[in-house]
């Protein structure tokens, strides 16, 4: 399983690529490894406020049901639109074309609580052990 | 496998989970594995898409050895399971077996089974692994005066479901088992192994359930895994199982079926067999059927703006008129579909209702099932 070194990590799972002020936000390799097959995918609308941790979008797979949070808090200013007729972006290139929303953030110290990559695979040996 | 199990008390417990005769097969062929029922199962090997559609184009072996087997035996065994469930057993000959159901006096449904019929006072009756318990137990209360049993833990219980499945098969035993028709059984011998072969199953194909020692499951398994390998024959998880009995519209216990679930709400009506004699539901289920049922299972579909689940509500503009029982997207229509149970007026074929997702209200259709029928 790949974990970009380049990345940032949150707890539930998001991985969050940060250019100057504006974060592109996906779900990791190991989770969308656990949810298997994606086949739904909502995400909020360009111009959402979101909030950091709360639910912003929903990525189902034939048997579960996840919401994805967002990790810092802005405003959307870009949406993969690809992704609700493509889901399956989501497992074959998560760190990539799966990627979902592009949030500038208000309060850049919120990237302060996410790991980096070793942290994060670290984080996921235990969740999965 | 450990599952954390939060007591009223709040109090954690630990409890381990069973494992059928195959767990070390799942386990080194890279399964994940899930709690099911009390057991530790496989979910997926390759994936739950992959692996549904490998049956519908070729064949899938699943393990169901989770699944419980009581034997009811002697001179009045015949007549207790007719007292005790729904469809008529003296239909029955040797080697053929029915799809019925356990009935409580009040006609609710204890469990969903499939009876096979060894000899005129010699049954095997296949149960829900969730249910096992309760329903021995329910059979020790209403069918004294026949020999009960549990024989669960002595049986691996191997479904191989597929187009491709009786000729995988085929390779292995000396049967003829295009002889064999649907609902039908015969003792083989299939790798070696001596086996109740039933041409029965719960995905919508042709297949075959095979109930052998469970000493020898892992065996048979092995051996229909190698003999399937050059056909595109693999081993198949519960998340596939679940879409491809949902496709082809075969109910699942604590979702579509439950206690307080009557068989004419359930779309179960052809099971009940009224003329064959007084029995534990009878009186209820002629009451039932004269009133006619308060909700109905139907199909529906989402065509776009999210995937129906169990316990969705379902409405008719603003109003509530039932629940979501399962759903998902079907990985052969590609499409969003469930079933659920609502009020008789909406069942109708063509009802244009919503279902709730996350608050907000979604379009849904009320079309005919299954929503998947095997081609010819």
């Amino acid at each position: 399983m790949e974990f970009p070194d380049d990345l940032k990590y949150s707890k539930e799972h998001e991985w969050v690529l940060v250019e100057e002020n504006v974060a592109t936000i996906g779900i990791s390799a190991f989770a969308e490894h656990q949810l298997g097959d994606v086949v739904f995918v909502e995400l909020p609308a360009t111009g959402d406020e979101v909030a950091k941790d709360e639910a912003m979008g929903v990525v189902e797979s034939v048997k579960a049901v996840s919401d994805v949070y967002s990790p810092v808090s802005g405003e959307v200013v870009e949406v993969n639109d690809d992704l609700p007729e493509n889901t399956e972006l989501v497992n074959d290139d998560p760190y990539g074309d799966g990627w979902m929303v592009k949030i500038e953030m208000t309060d850049p110290t919120d990237l302060d609580d996410l790991m980096d990559c070793e942290e994060y695979q670290k984080f996921c040996a235990e969740t999965s052990g | 496998m450990e599952v954390v199990d939060e007591g009223s008390d709040g109090r954690v417990a630990r409890v381990s989970l069973l494992r059928t005769p195959l767990f070390e097969a799942h386990r080194a062929a890279g399964a994940r594995l899930v709690e099911f029922a009390g057991w530790e199962m496989p979910v997926q090997y390759e994936g739950i898409m992959a692996e549904h559609a490998m049956v519908r184009e070729r064949a899938g072996l699943f393990d169901v050895s989770h699944m419980g087997q009581v034997e009811v035996r002697g001179p009045r065994a015949l007549e207790r399971l007719q007292w005790v469930t729904a469809n008529d057993v003296s239909l029955l000959a040797d080697g053929r077996a029915q799809y019925s159901l356990l009935l409580a006096p009040d006609g609710g449904i204890v469990d969903d089974i499939i009876i096979y019929r060894q000899q005129a006072d010699r049954f095997l009756v296949c149960v829900n692994a969730s249910n096992r318990e309760a329903d021995v137990a329910h059979m020790r209360e209403h069918c004294a005066g026949a020999d009960l049993v549990d024989r669960s833990d002595e049986f691996a219980l191997l479904a191989l479901q597929g187009p491709r499945a009786t000729e995988v098969l085929g390779e292995l035993t000396d049967t003829e088992l295009s002889e064999v028709s649907s609902f039908a059984f015969v003792d083989a011998t299939v790798a070696g192994v001596s086996c109740l072969a039933a041409r029965t199953g719960y995905t919508g194909e042709d297949g075959w359930e095979l109930y052998c020692s469970a000493a020898s499951g892992p065996a048979l398994w092995a051996a229909i895994l190698d003999a399937g390998r050059d056909q595109g024959v693999g081993p198949a998880g519960l998340g596939a199982r679940d879409t491809l009995r949902l496709e082809a519209a075969l109910p699942l216990y604590g979702h579509e079926l439950s206690l307080e679930v009557q068989p004419f709400e359930a779309r179960l009506g052809w099971v009940v067999k009224l003329d064959k004699g007084d029995s534990i539901a009878s009186a209820a289920l002629r009451q039932a059927r004269e009133r006619g049922p308060e909700r109905k299972l139907v199909g529906i579909e989402v065509p776009k703006g999210g995937i129906a689940r169990q316990d969705h509500a379902l409405l008719d503009g603003d109003r509530r008129i039932g629940t979501v029982t399962s759903g998902t997207r079907s990985p052969s229509l590609g499409k969003a579909i469930g079933l659920g149970y609502v009020e008789p007026q909406l069942s109708r074929v063509g009802s244009e209702i919503a279902v709730e997702i996350r608050g907000r209200k979604v379009p849904a259709r009320v079309v005919a099932l299954p929503f998947y029928r095997r081609p010819d």
